[in-house]
């Protein structure tokens, strides 16, 4: 049967993070924006919501299934209020995702539970690379297998808080196969680079990271010996994204319709202007009908079914609604929208994003 | 629960209707194309027999009998559609007891209407429904400015006015026993609010079919202007109720009537998407026997303009389904959905004439040929950015509702 319907579970989640967002959130996000900095109390009250860790089975220290559906019920509304500090929060999954969809029994009973009975800490995945055409099938940074060890070398960049990281998960290409590896933070080799300097998303700290002959235990690969299906983590990251950018989607038209409504123009509120009402309907046509996309990649992952053309076009048309939607929202405000007093240009500096963030967070 | 399992029934019902299509529809698509006015009786019969065969002579079904678990009608009505469509949208609009006409019945009528009305449809020969509301001087502003009036004269209502853009009307009125829901006032000072759909029968005298338009795509299809001249029908025939000022607010009076529109927009976006997933499937299968693979999964920095494409089309097909679908869906479940409805007919015709605009500019000079069919269905899709309420009319129907405005607000 089809059903569009959030279970009560989940609905009670949703509405938890959406308080979060709302009150918690989105009234710090602009001052962190600006700062370059999140209170870490901040991060580690949308920790304790508790998505990541309701998403794991309690033998390995959480309290339910995985479900990629609710991880995106959960990451669409905490997006609603920021997304740097989506990210933030979020960071954690992509460690602790792969490890749960390809580790082995023994590394998911290792490595899981320290991250997830805790209190929030930088456990985080070096995904992303510093090129222009970076793909995820096909990265730059190499695993090469040596007698007693993996030698990793290459690139990362978007490393979320890798000046503190407890422990990375870097993901390498492994004679054509993306895989991941579990690095020390202190690991030889391993240099974080200077915080990076972006367009959007001030307030997440970012860095480069570069690989230089790190050895890591052969153990260290997730999955052991044979590795992991790389497809179902690609998926979820893409998947994760996609829904984040829906939730900063729908917040950028629920701040620029009740703007319409109040500002006036020749006596009349512009919203009663065709142009600028219809702006917004196409804004809103673009939320919904791609939030659903976001939602089926994640049932089919839900399902065991092969979810990547689906997570693949998911992004793709949440690429496009992001861009679109908040650009439309610095419009419908005019010169306003242009001024940091109001939202909607953070969120077009994030939207712009969107492209390169799969990574940093998964579901 | 979240779930994008297509149900069994569904299933069953989407294989069993590309079947037809395949068979019944695609052969002869090109052919009714070429022949506009000719009536594909061949695939009609089929149809007909094939409903009847199932238990029921209508795509519209009636609610479901109390609890036989959840409805899905309307969501099969969206598959029908789609997947009929993806055969040829212009013998889908042939198909008898689909039409307009049956779905406003189905939405507004009282199960007496609704038994003496769709009851024809599983007859020995098949019957057609349409619906009319647009007059030669106002589209978009029906209903509210209706010109065709119903005076009531005892147990009678007499009808005058003339319809145009009736889509199957010949069908309904001179080919077949069938019926035009026609839109009338009741109270020409009220507005709206006077506005009434009746149903008027074949061979109602009065009642003329006066002219056939020659149309850029869907050919197979007939559309007609309706002559009322003093048309005299049943008081029964009118759908919803016969007060102009509906004080209980019950779904009875105009809102009720125009419950009818949640309902065949969403039918069309499904109809529209059916094209477009022809148009789509071709393009690619066109493209592979040039050799031309699409490699799903790469960044944008590294596809070619042809994968972009193709990869955007698909994007925005799957994403404007899955609206589609949860638009009926909520019909199915007995929720409003009155913003989906516009939201994914207005994407919906969107979609489909930029996928069949593109395709034609991509396969260059094999797209502009008239030996394939992507030229064909690129006529055909525009049909769906303009009945049933242009894409411009729906995008005002959302913008009121997000935006909480009345009509008058935001006009």
């Amino acid at each position: 049967m089809y059903s569009f319907e959030p279970t009560d579970e989940q609905r009670m989640l949703i509405d938890a993070v959406e308080r979060y967002a709302e009150t918690d959130l989105s009234p710090a996000a602009r001052a962190a924006d600006e700062l370059g900095e999140l209170p870490a109390a901040l991060i580690e009250k949308g920790w304790e919501l508790g998505i990541l860790q309701a998403s794991i089975p309690e033998a390995y220290g959480g309290f339910g299934d995985h479900s990629a559906v609710t991880g995106v019920l959960a990451a669409e509304a905490m997006a609603y209020g920021d997304l740097a500090g989506t990210l933030a929060v979020m960071a954690p999954s992509s460690y602790v995702i792969p490890i749960l969809l390809g580790g082995t029994e023994d590394q998911k009973k290792e490595l899981i539970p320290a991250v997830i009975e805790a209190e929030w800490k930088p456990y985080i995945a070096a995904f992303i690379e510093p090129e222009y055409d970076f793909y995820a099938g096909e990265m730059r940074t190499t695993a090469e297998k040596k007698k007693s060890e993996y030698v990793l070398n290459g690139k990362k960049a978007l490393v979320p808080f890798a000046d503190s990281a407890e422990s990375l998960l870097v993901f390498a290409n492994l004679d054509g196969r993306t895989q991941a590896f579990i690095v020390p933070s202190d690991a030889a080799g391993l240099s974080v680079g200077e915080r990076e300097l972006l367009l959007g998303i001030h307030a997440l700290p970012t860095f480069t990271l570069t690989l230089e002959n790190v050895k890591v235990t052969l153990a260290s690969r997730i999955g052991g010996e044979d590795g992991f299906d790389p497809i179902p983590v690609v998926a979820s990251a893409q998947i994760a994204n996609a829904a984040i950018a829906i939730g900063m989607s729908k917040a950028a038209l629920d701040y620029a319709i009740p703007y319409a409504k109040e500002r006036e123009v020749w006596g009349k509120p512009i919203a009663q202007k065709q142009s600028i009402a219809f702006m917004l309907a196409e804004m809103a046509m673009e939320i919904e009908s791609n939030r659903l996309l976001v939602w089926e990649a994640a049932w089919l992952l839900d399902e065991g079914e092969d979810a990547m053309k689906a997570a693949y076009l998911a992004l793709n048309g949440a690429v496009d609604t992001a861009m679109v939607v908040t650009d439309r929202a610095v419009q419908v405000l005019g010169g306003h929208g242009y001024i940091r007093e109001h939202p909607v240009e953070l969120w077009m500096r994030n939207g712009r994003g969107i492209p390169m963030f799969t990574g940093i967070a998964m579901v | 629960m979240i779930s994008f399992k297509m149900p069994e029934k569904l299933e069953q019902a989407s294989v069993l209707m590309e079947t037809i299509a395949e068979n019944m529809m695609r052969p002869v698509s090109r052919y009714f194309d070429e022949h506009e006015h000719e009536i594909p009786w061949d695939y009609i019969n089929f149809m007909h027999e094939s409903m009847k065969a199932m238990g029921s002579g209508t795509m519209t079904e009636a609610a479901p009998k109390k609890k036989e678990g959840p409805s899905i009608s309307f969501q099969r009505l969206a598959v029908t559609a789609e997947m009929l469509s993806w055969g040829d949208v212009g013998l889908w609009l042939c198909t008898p007891g689909g039409g307009l006409g049956g779905a406003a019945v189905n939405a507004t009528g009282t199960p007496e209407q609704k038994e003496r009305f769709l009851s024809r449809m599983s007859g020995d020969k098949p019957v057609f429904d349409a619906m009319a509301l647009t007059e030669p001087h106002a589209g978009s502003a029906m209903p509210a400015e209706v010109r065709t009036t119903a005076v009531r004269d005892g147990d009678e209502w007499i009808l005058n006015g003339e319809k145009i853009f009736v889509t199957a009307g010949n069908k309904a009125l001179v080919d077949s026993d069938g019926f035009v829901v026609i839109w009338a006032t009741i109270d020409p000072e009220a507005g709206r609010a006077g506005v009434r759909p009746f149903v008027v029968e074949a061979n109602t005298p009065g009642c003329t079919v006066c002219k056939m338009e020659h149309k850029l795509g869907i050919r197979a299809s007939d559309t007609v202007s309706i002559a009322l001249q003093d048309c005299r029908i049943p008081f029964d025939n009118i759908l919803g109720s016969a007060e102009v000022v509906d004080k209980k607010k019950t779904k009875k009076g105009f809102k009720g009537a125009m419950a009818t529109f949640d309902a065949t927009r969403p039918l069309v976006a499904a109809s529209a998407l059916g094209i477009a997933r022809a148009t789509l499937e071709l393009l690619k299968e066109m493209l592979a026997e040039q050799g031309v693979e699409i490699r799903y999964g790469l960044p944008r920095s590294r596809m070619t303009n042809i994968e972009r494409e193709i990869v955007d089309m698909e994007t925005l097909l799957r994403s404007t389904w899955l609206l589609t679908l949860k638009s009926m869906w909520l019909a199915d479940e007995r929720k409003g959905n009155t913003i989906e409805a516009s939201m994914c007919k207005v994407k919906a015709g969107d979609v489909v004439v930029k996928i069949t605009q593109r395709a034609v500019e991509l396969m260059g000079p094999l797209g502009y040929s008239r030996e394939h069919l992507l030229e064909k269905w690129f006529r055909d899709a525009k049909i769906n950015d303009l009945y049933e309420g242009t894409g411009q009319i729906n995008r005002l129907i959302v913008a009121r509702r997000i935006l909480d405005y009345t009509r008058h607000e935001l006009t």
